[in-house]
């Protein structure tokens, strides 16, 4: 058995240490070490994207990065956009539109939204399907799924505004928190 | 687009956009699909593939295997049962369990590359790859073949020693690649085409393309102490998964609890069993959960194809536009065991035109490919891409607009199809005269190298068995129980038919998919079979819980139960009245829980049409193909929730997008799939397709109490005629070869120039 490497990271915003051995990719880490199991193999070679997650704020295949690269990073997975028991406003929108059917792919969409929308708070469609063009889905046809990313950009616009209004009010809500971090 | 309805009726429910029961877990990650499993003390299986697409298999060796630590269980074929030639039924489609069993573990010879032929399970993963990689296998390579054609010769390798043609009953003395020969003919072909003022015949060939699901298969198998086997994992079919494994072991069904879990996807290609009885056997050897899932290549190695095909079409008309014979005859891939989709190719290659006089003939083809799988209206693409090619060439010839060539030929209630069956009440016509109206088809497309296309598409869409059972809770809500693997939104609409039969809201119903301990038997999740018949049960489901109720409340009123009448969830008798959720309350005091419960098998089938248009653009120096505007129409008989219908016939036309333009398998010289990545295997990707209009036409299907016609098949039968047709408008080329990718067009081009 390989000998293990301890690794001391941030996942969704908490502390979190493991240990992998040198070979294990991220998603493997993640899946199978830490039972964050929202990030999806499909391809297990960077081609179908449903395993994304945020390092330090980029969208990557956490199949394609190794369990030790997490050292010192950020990461964001599905597990961490929801939080106070509601749905962020990309998940939200997401099922508004039906824009998932067997929802595999989801996660990997949603956090590679949540990518472009943190980049570019109002893409165009082009710009949506270049972005999104390293996820695949099998079963939409994408339609519904750029609708949503449409949508999701003007939800999260009203809400940019409404959570600076909201965060004079109430300091400290974890939920306001989180949606400035999105504006 | 709104529903074109032709029948308005006015429903509470039905017809609504609730957001789905499932979402929430399927949007944060929490839904629990196959390889989500977490099982104390699992162990997890790997299979040893064939490098050869055709070998004989000499020895093998798993000593090497066994020795390296971690490894738990290691099984070959010799710990399979073994199965004389018995027929299985599984719904879409029906297996020979001696083949499906020399599938799932080879038996004696590898008849495609990528065929199982050892399984090993160890305590992680990677032992486990390590140690299939020690498993010494001798192999006696022979040669092989895949064009469906070479396939049929009589010098060509034979894959099976015991195989002869069976042609309509009657069955060959020779062995041959030819398993099955089909054969329909009605009226007089010969003498109508002598009378035919035009007569078009032409070639067409379609590449082996995949289901393409994102989630590979995945099983985990549990064989108890006690004898019981539980298997967890991704299937179309809980009860067909059961029926499959516990055949293939020779056990009772009742020693096997298929539980399914979330399934990324399936489109026909998850209903034959790969991964769970090999897993079954290596926990029976370990006595621990084995947990298999295949790698991506695997998933396009090891698992269906559809069939790639050779069909030769004739259609002759008259010079006023009136179709007068038609002839088919068509080749199709079984790949390494029979029963390909030739059945359903036969059956729909002429399913939306009025022929009096028509002959087919279809071959179902042994050659060296993974066993080929339904995939989305199994065989009817193959079919339509040749027959929507010659009508759009013969209604070019003749003068006609394309949607008036078909509208004057198409079919309607009364209407016989060449393989037997008269048509009930069809929505072909209605399909035709939306698309003839949509704002596509009446707008300008202007500019050099551009084109519309457009095809029409027919499939069956099933019956068969369905089971449901709910109960209602204090709170007026109502929980149910269903069969049906939910693979796109159906626990949602099967539970909105629920809900409108009661007269409450779709979220008043709770709707959860059990195993096969948890329900009555249920087909598969395929045939477009789920909203139709598990939401007729579900609609039955409720008749039985209205009956119930109005008899509580016509004790609360001391009064006969005919006496009250339910409407809209309300229940009334000589003027008092009290709605489903206060009786619902008083369940308790009135004699306990009320459940509800149905088990059908409705006739099927319900089908279903749709006409695409699509305009292209193509690209002259590279012959790159652009989508720029698409639209499907489709009849749904009625959509339960419009937004999953169109999600529905969005998804099926880029399937058959990809399957037009890219999609294929590759093979080397010595048939060895060169490309079983998705790099390689190009799906459509967000970039590649513009936004997917739709227009739902409903014209109800006199089968079902709401009209469900079934809708997630027909979609992908258009797409490529519709495609190659615009490709025609655009280049002036006819593209008779699928995919018609860069290189191919390119070439055509070329040549034509």
């Amino acid at each position: 058995m390989a000998k293990k490497i301890h690794v001391t990271t941030e996942i969704n915003g908490e502390p979190v240490e493991f240990l992998c051995e040198a070979r294990q990719s991220l998603l493997e880490v993640l899946r199978d070490t830490l039972q964050l199991t929202g990030a999806k193999e499909g391809c297990n070679n960077g081609n179908c994207g449903a395993c994304t997650v945020l390092l330090d704020d980029q969208p990557v295949d956490s199949c394609l990065v190794l369990g030790v690269e997490a050292e010192g990073a950020r990461i964001a997975t599905i597990e961490g956009l929801a939080c106070a028991a509601h749905l962020h406003p990309i998940q939200q929108c997401f099922l508004e539109d039906a824009a998932l059917q067997c929802g595999i792919c989801t996660p990997g969409f949603i956090m590679s939204t949540k990518a472009l929308l943190d980049r570019d708070a109002n893409p165009d469609e082009h710009t949506i399907r270049f972005q999104l063009a390293g996820n695949l889905c099998r079963c939409t046809g994408y339609d519904k799924i750029v609708r949503a990313v449409q949508d999701s950009a003007k939800a999260l616009a009203k809400n940019a505004v409404r959570s600076g209004t909201e965060r004079d009010q109430s300091n400290g809500n974890r939920n306001t928190t989180e949606r400035i971090q999105i504006r | 687009m709104a529903p074109k309805n032709t029948e308005a009726k006015k429903y509470n429910v039905i017809g609504t956009r609730p957001i789905r029961h499932d979402g929430a877990d399927k949007v944060t990650g929490r839904a629990i699909y196959g390889s989500d499993l977490r099982m104390t003390g699992t162990v997890h299986g790997k299979i040893l593939r064939s490098p050869h697409a055709h070998a004989r298999i000499l020895s093998i060796d798993t000593s090497a295997a066994e020795r390296l630590p971690g490894v738990v269980a290691v099984a070959t074929a010799a710990d399979l049962p073994n199965l004389k030639d018995k027929i299985a039924n599984l719904g879409e489609g029906s297996v020979n369990l001696a083949h499906l069993s020399a599938n799932v573990l080879a038996h004696g010879k590898a008849l495609y590359k990528g065929h199982a032929v050892a399984a090993v399970a160890a305590t992680s993963p990677h032992v486990a790859e390590e140690a299939a990689k020690l498993i010494k296998v001798e192999y006696e390579p022979l040669p092989s073949v895949t064009w469906v054609l070479d396939a049929m010769k009589d010098d060509a390798p034979r894959l099976h020693d015991d195989v002869r043609t069976n042609s309509m009953g009657k069955k060959s003395d020779k062995t041959s690649n030819v398993p099955t020969h089909i054969h329909f003919e009605m009226g007089n072909v010969d003498e109508a085409f002598s009378k035919a003022d035009v007569v078009i015949e032409r070639e067409f060939k379609t590449a082996s393309v995949h289901q393409g699901y994102i989630e590979p298969h995945v099983s985990t198998a549990l064989w108890n102490e006690d004898g019981h086997l539980t298997i967890w994992t991704s299937t179309q079919g809980s009860f067909t998964a059961r029926q499959q494994t516990a055949e293939l072991l020779q056990i009772p069904v009742s020693q096997v609890t298929v539980v399914p879990c979330e399934i990324g996807g399936g489109f026909g290609g998850k209903i034959a069993v790969y991964l769970e009885p090999v897993a079954a056997i290596l926990s029976r050897k370990c006595g621990r959960p084995v947990k298999m899932t295949m790698n991506r290549d695997e998933v396009f190695e090891g698992t269906g194809p559809t069939p790639g095909s050779f069909v030769r079409i004739k259609l002759g008309a008259t010079k006023a536009g009136q179709l007068v014979a038609g002839e088919a005859w068509l080749a199709y891939d079984a790949g390494a065991f029979p029963g390909g989709m030739i059945g359903p190719g036969c059956m729909c290659v002429f399913s939306c035109y009025e022929l009096a006089n028509a002959r087919v003939d279809g071959y179902d083809v042994l050659n060296n490919k993974p066993k080929t799988q339904a995939y989305r209206a199994p065989g009817a693409t193959q079919a339509a891409f040749a027959c929507e090619s010659v009508i759009d060439e013969l209604a070019e010839k003749l003068g006609i607009d394309p949607i008036e060539f078909r509208l004057q030929n198409a079919v309607k209630e009364g209407s016989r199809r060449v393989d037997g069956p008269v048509y009930p009440k069809i929505g072909f016509i209605e399909t035709l005269q939306a698309a003839q109206n949509s704002p596509h088809w009446k707008s300008k497309l202007e500019g050099k190298y551009r084109g519309r296309g457009i095809a029409s598409g027919f499939w069956f869409n099933i019956g068969l068995k369905s089971c449901a059972a709910a109960h209602v809770n204090p709170d007026g809500t109502v929980s149910l129980v269903e069969g049906s693997t939910d693979i796109g939104g159906t626990r949602t609409s099967v539970a909105m038919q629920l809900a409108e039969t009661l007269g409450i809201t779709a979220e008043a119903v709770k709707p959860r998919v059990a195993d096969t301990d948890g329900v009555g038997y249920t087909d598969v999740t395929g045939g477009s079979r789920t909203t139709f018949a598990t939401g007729l049960a579900a609609y039955e489901v409720g008749l039985d819980i209205v009956k119930q109720m109005s008899e509580r409340a016509a004790l609360l009123w001391e009064c006969k139960a005919s006496e009250v009448k339910c409407a809209d969830g309300v229940y009334q008798s000589n003027g008092k009245s009290i709605t489903f959720k206060e009786l619902a309350a008083k369940l308790s005091h009135t004699g306990g829980p009320v459940v509800g419960r149905a088990a059908v098998d409705p006739e099927g089938p319900s089908n279903g049409f749709g006409t695409h248009i699509v305009d292209v653009e193509v690209d002259p120096e590279t012959a790159k193909v652009t989508v720029l505007r698409y639209t499907v129409v489709q009849d749904a008989g009625k959509a339960i929730h419009p937004g999953y219908v169109e999600g529905q016939m969005q998804g099926g036309a880029v399937q058959g997008i990809g399957w037009a333009l890219n999609e294929e398998y590759i093979f080397d010289d010595k048939d060895r799939m060169l490309n079983a990545n998705y790099l390689d295997y190009r799906m459509p990707t967000a970039l590649d397709v513009p936004m997917i209009e739709t227009i739902i036409v409903e014209v109800p299907n006199p089968a079902h109490p709401y009209g469900v016609r079934g809708v997630g098949e027909t979609p992908i039968v258009a797409p490529p005629a519709a495609m190659a047709n615009a490709i025609y408008a655009a280049t002036g080329v006819r593209m008779r070869e699928l995919p018609m990718s860069p290189p191919r067009l390119w070439a055509a081009m070329s040549a034509k120039s």
